[in-house]
């Protein structure tokens, strides 16, 4: 079959080409400056949806510029930018974190998943990303990312939350359409209490 | 305010030892910045409110981590995160208020990535000072929250001197009452200083909120078995039940034998730069029942004084309800 492209696609493309162009003047410019004694080196390995990603990282870049703009992860959207909305949630080693608010050097070691790593080999769904369509739990859908990343970290250590517990996990993710009760039924679905 | 996405160029520096760390902070004195899970420093630097030219993470020193037992009670490293805190089994079970306290910090994720020593090292949410306008705690001579059309309904009604801002921490209050002991380290060496003293108001230091010189870090906090399973309350009032920061909010320790209270130990947060301890409640409640009478006998005690600005008078009958409802819970 060969690959429609699609305005998504089209996105993606220009996107991994001003990354390609920016990495290389990046590196350009490390290699040009003298780097502070001690201070982090500019190339690292990321571990991203369970694959080493080499990446050129600014010391200050945030995790959710790195994984939009030099990795091309655009699942995870930046809406406040500032901690306070959610819809840049990711998992760290399983917990969730805002993205916007982590520096990328402080994830060298540990394995990041962002919502594009949810879905299997052969493009199984996640349970929280099937159970989430079929309650039609988002609207606009611009915090779904961050609420199922959420959801995917409350399951994972909690399997059969209460309604409560799944409101106290996800109450780190604002949804301004008000979608709240229709993500939690997705939630309760998602762990076998809604059938 | 523009919205910047990005924080301007700076160095990084990920130590993984103490003593680095130390060094750093003392090579780079106020041009450096401590960070611990940053959930306070990104925004001023997106901003451009605040310009350090490095940051020195401090995520990488594990010693820094983790809650131990000591001879007298618990020491918890100050990179140990606010959901540790919260969860943790035996800050759970000896000293519940702290783990209250923790639990009710911001959002699940800010609580994942916030540290203790962070909580308690914040700096002031006042907007005004937050945006970057030069008022007296950013270097100016002016308050731009205590003016007839300020927007104050958040800030002090207590200890205001020039700068009317409260303090933002929801454990600092808690660890006033549990009577913690902060430990504080720099190349020079190491001293403690009481949770109580650790805070400063206005008329003491007016750009900062705790006695941290430079190139000082705060490496633990240490609490005495003293308040180890005592009767404890905590409230936060705040407009929303996740993300925001209190309008007043109390912490209680008390200690009852025979029916009646023999100490305790009240604090109040956001009504003053620094945790309020009440006193004078404290004093009045000693060898009281803890009940409805006891309540009705302090009743506006905890607010004398109070001097409110334009917006704020509500917290004066909030405060008191406070006390109130941790007499008769």
């Amino acid at each position: 079959m060969t690959p429609r492209l699609t305005r998504r696609r089209f996105i993606k493309s220009v996107i991994f080409s001003g990354a390609a162009l920016s990495t290389g003047a990046g590196f350009y410019l490390t290699s040009a400056q003298t780097r502070q004694a001690g201070a982090v080196e500019r190339l690292v390995s990321l571990n991203i949806n369970g694959r080493t990603r080499r990446v050129d990282v600014m010391p200050q870049e945030t995790l959710a510029y790195t994984l939009r703009y030099k990795l091309g992860l655009t699942g995870t959207k930046i809406g406040c930018n500032r901690g306070e909305c959610g819809s840049c949630t990711v998992t760290i080693s399983d917990v969730t974190h805002y993205a916007c608010s982590t520096l990328t050097h402080s994830v060298k070691d540990k394995a990041v998943m962002t919502v594009e790593g949810l879905r299997a080999e052969d493009g199984t769904l996640h349970a929280v990303q099937a159970a989430f369509i079929a309650e039609l739990s988002p609207q606009c859908g611009f915090c779904t990312p961050g609420q199922i990343m959420s959801a995917v970290a409350l399951l994972k250590t909690n399997p059969r939350p209460t309604r409560d517990e799944a409101r106290q996990a996800l109450s780190g993710n604002l949804c301004r359409c008000g979608a709240y009760d229709h993500y939690l039924n997705g939630v309760m679905r998602a762990s076998g209490q809604l059938s | 305010m523009a919205g910047y996405d990005n924080m301007p160029d700076m160095e990084l520096y990920q130590p993984v030892q103490i003593d680095d760390a130390l060094a750093l902070a003392a090579r780079l004195a106020e041009r450096g910045w401590l960070v611990g899970g940053g959930q306070d420093t990104y925004g001023w630097i997106k901003d451009r409110a605040k310009r350090p030219e490095a940051l020195i993470d401090l995520n990488g020193i594990e010693s820094l981590r983790g809650i131990r037992e000591t001879e007298d009670g618990i020491e918890i490293g100050a990179l140990t995160t606010l959901t540790e805190l919260a969860t943790n089994p035996i800050v759970n079970e000896r000293y519940s208020l702290l783990s209250k306290a923790a639990s009710v910090v911001a959002s699940p994720q800010i609580r994942n990535a916030g540290t203790v020593g962070g909580n308690l090292v914040q700096d002031v949410r006042c907007w005004y000072y937050r945006r970057g306008l030069d008022c007296y705690r950013a270097g100016g001579n002016l308050c731009y929250a205590d003016t007839p059309e300020a927007q104050n309904r958040e800030h002090a009604i207590f200890e205001a001197s020039r700068c009317v801002a409260v303090t933002p921490s929801d454990t600092g209050p808690a660890l006033v009452a549990l009577e913690a002991q902060m430990v504080i380290t720099s190349a020079n060496g190491t001293r403690v200083v009481p949770a109580e003293s650790f805070f400063v108001g206005p008329e003491i230091n007016i750009v900062k909120t705790t006695v941290l010189r430079e190139g000082e870090i705060l490496t633990a906090v240490r609490i005495p078995a003293k308040w180890a399973n005592a009767e404890f309350y905590h409230e936060k009032v705040a407009d929303r039940n996740v993300w925001d920061f209190a309008l007043v909010s109390i912490a209680g320790a008390l200690r009852i034998e025979g029916g009646n209270i023999v100490e305790s130990s009240i604090v109040c947060g956001a009504v003053q730069c620094t945790p309020r301890r009440l006193t004078s409640v404290e004093r009045a409640i000693q060898g009281q029942p803890r009940n409805e009478a006891t309540a009705t006998l302090v009743a506006g005690m905890a607010s004398q004084g109070a001097s409110p600005l334009n917006q704020n008078g509500f917290k004066i009958p909030l405060m008191d309800n406070l006390v109130t409802k941790l007499l008769t819970a």
